[in-house]
C-alpha cells in the first residue's frame, strides 16, 4: 500500500507540489490529472525520490520511502518517467531485461530461469516480442514507449508509478496498454498511479482520480467526483461537456470549441418540405440535433435529411434496415446525415403546419395510417405481428433543445397524438377499446440548436403548448385524410 | 554462436596477433622463439626481455586502462564523445608530470617514480575537484553539469601546462615529447607501478557493468531501477581516474584510444556494456600494441611518438560519431 502525506517538494528552492496527501490501496489504479504545469510529473518525481521533498512523506506497506534500499525500493515500485532520447543503442530484449536489474546480486549474477520467464511475459504483454532483437533505435516511439512499460513491468514490482504512459500510441496501442495495466492491477493486486494527460482515458481506466491544480489538490475521489463539468472548466479553463461512456458508468469530456464559423442560418419554415408521391423529405442546410426512434439512424445525433418513405402493405420488412439503406443510397441521401422512416399511408396525405411562439417555432409532420391501431393499455392481451409504422411524428424546432427538453418533447407529443385518436374514436379492432396509438409509431425532435434556450418542454412551457397543440391538430387530420382515403365513416 | 562469442574469440585472437607482431618486429629482427628457447643468441633475448616484451606488455596495458575507461566514461556520462580526457582527469595527471619536470621535483625515496606518482596524484586531484566543484553547481551532480565542468578543468589545467612549457628552457623537448605520449624505453618498473592500479580500476568498473547499462538511459531512469547512483558512479568515476591517471603517469598522453576503441566495439557486437567493457579492454591493448609497432616502425629508425598515431586514426572516428550523433538529433 502507498500513502503520500502532506507531500511539498520540486526543484531546488521552488515548490511545486505543496501538501499532497493521499492512499492507494492494494490493486487500485489511481490517475493524476491537471493542466499543463499543475505539477504531475513533479509529484511524481517527489513521490520515487527523484526531486528534493520539502516535506512530508511516502510510505510503502508502512515503512518510508527513504528507509528502503535502492534494489529493495526498486523491487517494490517501478517507475515509468517519460520517454527521453538516448545515445546509445539496446536491443529491446537487452532494454527489458534491465528490469531484472533488482533481482540479481552478487559478483556473478547469473540470468535465471524466472528472469527468462518474466522478461519474455512482459514483452508478450506489451506485444514486442518481435522486436526481441532490434535496437531500440529502430523502433518508433510508440514502440519504444512499449518496451518501456515492459520494462517496468519486469521489475516484477507491487507498485507501479507512471507518467503518461500512453504518450506516443495510437488508440489500438492505447487500449492494448491500458488493458494490460488494469489486468495486472485486477490479477495481480499490482498498486498503480499514472500520469494522465487524456482526462477520458483516465476516468475510463482509473478507480479513483486526483485533480492537481498549481500542485496542490484541487479534486480527488471517483470518476464521477471528479469528472464535472464545473470542475473541469475551472481547473483546465477550458469549455466543456461531460457525457456517460456508452459501456462504463465513467464520465466523458468532450471540448466545447469557442471557434465561431460565419455561416447563414435560415430558420426552418415549411419551405424546407418536399412531399412527392413517394416521400416526404425534409432538408436543411445545416444539421439539427435530432433525436428519433427511426430505422435509420435511430437515436440521437447530428442530421440534416429526413426522409418519411412510403412502402406497400406487403412490404417485407425482414432486412428492413439494409433495404432501406439501399433505398436511400440509391436515391443519392447521405448515409451519415439522413435519418429514414417508413410508413404505409400516402405521403401527398402528410400533415406539415408551422407554429410560432415566443420562443421561436415549431414545425411539425405527421403521417397516419391507424390500419394497426393498439390500445397499449390492452397490448399485452392480444399477440401483434410487427408491421410498418404508421403515425409518423416529426417535431422541428427552432431553438435550442436542452437535453430533458427533447424527452419532454417526445412526452408532449405521445399524449397529444393519444388525445388526437380518442377524439377520432379510432379503435383497436382486436380489444374494441380506444386505441392510443399503432403498433410501430416513430418520433422525432430536432432542434436547429441556435436562437433562443429551451429547458423544458412540458405542456406547461410555450413549446410544449406549440406541440401539444399542433400534434393533436395535425393527427387528427391525418386521420380524418386517412379515413377518407380508405372510405372509412366515421 | 552468439556475436558476443564471436566479439571474443575475434579480439583475443587479433590481440595474440598483435602481441606477437610486436615482440617480433623492430630494428633488430627478434624471433618469437626468444620467448621459450633459453639458450637463444644473447643480444636477441637481451632486446627481447629487457626492451621489447615491456614495451609490447606496456602499451597493453594503456590501451586497454584508456579503452576501458573511455567505454565507462562514455556509458556514465550517455555521450559517445566522452573519453577518459573530458573530466579533465588526464590534463590533472599531465599537469603532475609537467609540474614534476618544471619544479624538477624529486622526492628522496621516490626515486624515479617521482614523476608517474605524482602524475597520479594530478589525476586524482583534478578528479576530486571536478566532482567536488560540480556538486557545488548542482547537488544531484548531473551529467551535463559534470562535462561542463571538465571542461572548464581541462582548459585551465591545459593554460597551466602551456605556461609551464613557456616557462621552460632547456627542458622543453623532454616535456612535449611526454606530452605527445610514448611508451618506449620504459622497462619493467613502470609495469610493476601501474599494474596494482589498473587491475583496482578494472576491477572497479567491471563491478558496475550491469549499472553502467542501466544508466544510459539516464540517471533517472537507473535509480527506478534499483540502481544506487550516487555510489555507483562514484565507483565508476574513482576507477576510471585510477585507470587514466596510471597510463597517462606511465606512457604520456595518449588521445582518442578511450574513443575508438568502445565506438568500434559497440558498432561490431552491441552497446551491452556487460561485454563492451571486457571487449574494450582486449581491444584497447591490442589497438595500441600495434599503434606503438606502426610508431616505431614508419620512419624507422625515427620513432614517432605513439599520441601521433592514435589521434590520425581517433580524429577522423571522433569526427564521425559527432557528425553521426548530430544526424541522428542524439546528444
Amino acid at each position: 500500500m502507498l500513502k503520500v502525506e502532506n507531500l511539498s517538494g520540486g526543484y531546488d528552492h521552488q515548490l511545486i507540489v505543496k501538501n499532497v496527501s493521499f492512499q492507494v490501496g492494494k490493486g487500485e489504479m489511481l490517475g493524476i490529472l491537471g493542466p499543463n504545469g499543475s505539477g504531475k510529473s513533479t509529484l511524481l518525481k517527489v513521490m520515487s525520490g527523484i526531486l528534493h521533498k520539502s516535506n512530508g512523506f511516502v510510505q510503502i506497506d508502512g515503512k518510508l520511502l527513504e528507509d528502503y534500499p535502492s534494489k529493495e525500493l526498486a523491487k517494490k515500485m517501478a517507475v515509468l518517467p517519460q520517454l527521453h532520447s538516448h545515445a546509445f543503442s539496446h536491443t529491446v530484449r537487452e532494454t527489458v531485461s534491465l528490469g531484472r536489474y533488482p533481482h540479481q546480486s552478487g559478483w556473478f549474477s547469473t540470468w535465471s530461469e524466472e528472469d527468462e520467464a518474466v522478461v519474455q511475459e512482459a514483452m508478450l504483454q506489451m506485444g514486442i516480442s518481435r522486436y526481441e532483437h532490434q535496437s531500440l533505435d529502430l523502433l518508433s516511439g510508440g514502440e519504444q514507449q512499449r518496451v518501456f512499460v515492459a520494462q517496468a513491468l519486469a521489475q516484477n514490482a507491487q507498485i507501479l508509478l507512471l507518467d503518461e504512459p500512453t504518450n506516443h500510441l495510437d488508440i489500438a496501442h492505447q487500449k492494448q496498454l491500458l488493458d494490460t495495466i488494469k489486468t495486472q492491477a485486477i490479477e495481480k493486486g499490482i498498486t498503480i498511479v499514472s500520469v494522465f494527460h487524456d482526462i477520458n482515458l483516465a476516468s475510463l481506466y482509473c478507480d479513483r482520480l486526483l485533480l492537481l491544480e498549481k500542485g496542490e489538490i484541487k479534486a480527488l475521489g471517483e470518476p464521477h467526483e471528479v469528472v464535472r463539468k464545473n470542475l473541469i472548466e475551472n481547473v483546465y479553463n477550458a469549455r466543456v461537456s461531460t457525457s456517460p461512456h456508452p459501456e462504463q458508468p465513467k464520465p466523458q469530456v468532450t471540448i466545447l470549441p469557442d471557434v465561431h464559423e460565419k455561416k447563414d442560418y435560415q430558420p426552418i419554415t415549411l419551405k424546407n418540405f418536399r412531399v412527392d408521391d413517394e416521400l416526404v423529405v425534409f432538408q436543411s442546410a445545416y444539421q439539427l440535433r435530432t433525436w428519433s426512434s427511426a430505422v435509420i439512424n435511430p437515436g440521437s445525433g447530428w442530421y440534416r435529411t429526413f426522409v418519411n418513405r412510403r412502402v406497400d402493405a406487403l412490404y417485407n420488412i425482414d432486412n428492413v434496415q439494409i433495404e432501406m439503406q439501399e433505398f436511400l443510397t440509391n436515391h443519392g441521401f447521405s448515409e451519415t446525415e439522413t435519418v429514414g422512416m417508413m410508413t404505409a399511408v400516402y405521403t401527398k396525405d402528410a400533415v406539415i403546419r408551422e407554429y410560432a411562439g415566443d420562443f421561436g417555432s415549431v414545425v411539425i409532420m405527421v403521417t397516419a395510417g391507424v390500419g394497426n391501431a393498439v390500445d397499449v393499455s390492452r397490448a399485452h392481451e392480444v399477440e401483434a405481428f410487427p408491421a410498418i409504422g404508421t403515425i409518423n411524428t416529426w417535431i422541428i424546432v427552432n431553438g435550442e433543445l436542452a437535453e430533458e427538453a427533447f424527452l419532454q418533447a417526445v412526452i408532449t407529443a405521445t399524449e397529444a397524438k393519444t388525445k388526437a385518436l380518442t377524439a377520432e374514436s379510432v379503435i383497436d379492432p382486436r380489444t374494441g377499446t380506444i386505441a392510443t396509438g399503432t403498433s410501430t409509431d416513430s418520433v422525432l425532435i430536432a432542434a436547429t440548436q441556435m436562437g433562443e434556450q429551451i429547458p423544458y418542454a412540458g405542456p406547461i412551457t410555450e413549446i410544449g403548448k406549440k406541440i401539444g397543440l399542433g400534434v393533436y391538430e395535425c393527427t387528427i387530420e391525418a386521420i380524418k385524410t386517412y379515413k377518407i382515403a380508405k372510405g372509412w365513416n366515421s | 554462436m552468439s556475436k558476443t562469442t564471436i566479439g571474443y574469440i575475434l579480439s583475443v585472437v587479433t590481440l595474440i596477433v598483435a602481441i606477437w607482431l610486436g615482440l617480433s618486429i623492430g630494428s633488430v629482427k627478434v624471433p618469437i622463439s626468444t620467448l621459450w628457447n633459453i639458450g637463444a643468441d644473447g643480444i636477441a633475448t637481451n632486446i627481447f626481455w629487457k626492451i621489447r616484451m615491456p614495451r609490447v606488455i606496456l602499451a597493453g596495458l594503456v590501451g586497454a586502462s584508456l579503452a576501458i575507461s573511455g567505454a565507462a566514461f562514455q556509458a556514465l556520462l550517455k555521450n559517445p564523445l566522452a573519453d577518459p580526457y573530458t573530466l579533465g582527469v588526464s590534463s590533472g595527471a599531465s599537469v603532475g608530470a609537467v609540474a614534476t619536470l618544471f619544479f624538477s621535483i624529486s622526492v628522496p625515496f621516490l626515486g624515479m617514480y617521482t614523476l608517474p606518482i605524482f602524475s597520479m596524484i594530478g589525476a586524482f586531484g583534478t578528479m576530486l575537484l571536478v566532482i567536488l566543484f560540480a556538486k557545488l553547481v548542482d547537488r544531484s551532480m548531473k551529467m551535463e553539469t559534470l562535462i561542463l565542468t571538465g571542461i572548464i578543468f581541462s582548459s585551465f589545467l591545459g593554460s597551466v601546462i602551456s605556461l609551464m612549457i613557456a616557462l621552460t628552457g632547456e627542458e622543453l623537448r623532454q616535456i612535449i615529447s611526454w606530452l605527445l605520449g610514448s611508451v618506449s624505453m620504459r622497462g619493467w618498473s613502470y609495469i610493476q607501478m601501474a599494474l596494482p592500479f589498473i587491475i583496482i580500476g578494472t576491477f572497479l568498473l567491471w563491478l558496475n557493468r550491469r549499472e553502467l547499462n542501466a544508466m544510459l538511459f539516464g540517471e533517472e531512469r537507473a535509480k527506478h531501477l534499483g540502481v544506487d547512483v550516487k555510489k555507483r558512479k562514484m565507483m565508476i568515476l574513482i576507477g576510471g581516474s585510477m585507470l587514466t591517471g596510471s597510463a597517462v603517469a606511465v606512457s604520456g598522453t595518449i588521445g582518442f584510444v578511450g574513443l575508438v576503441v568502445p565506438h568500434m566495439t559497440r558498432l561490431l557486437f552491441g552497446s551491452d556494456n556487460r561485454h563492451v567493457l571486457p571487449l574494450s579492454f582486449i581491444n584497447g591493448a591490442s589497438l595500441l600494441i600495434i599503434c606503438d609497432l606502426v610508431s616505431r616502425t614508419i620512419i624507422a629508425p625515427t620513432e614517432l611518438p605513439i599520441g601521433i598515431i592514435t589521434a590520425f586514426i581517433g580524429a577522423p572516428v571522433f569526427a564521425f560519431i559527432f557528425f553521426k550523433q548530430r544526424k541522428k538529433g542524439g546528444v
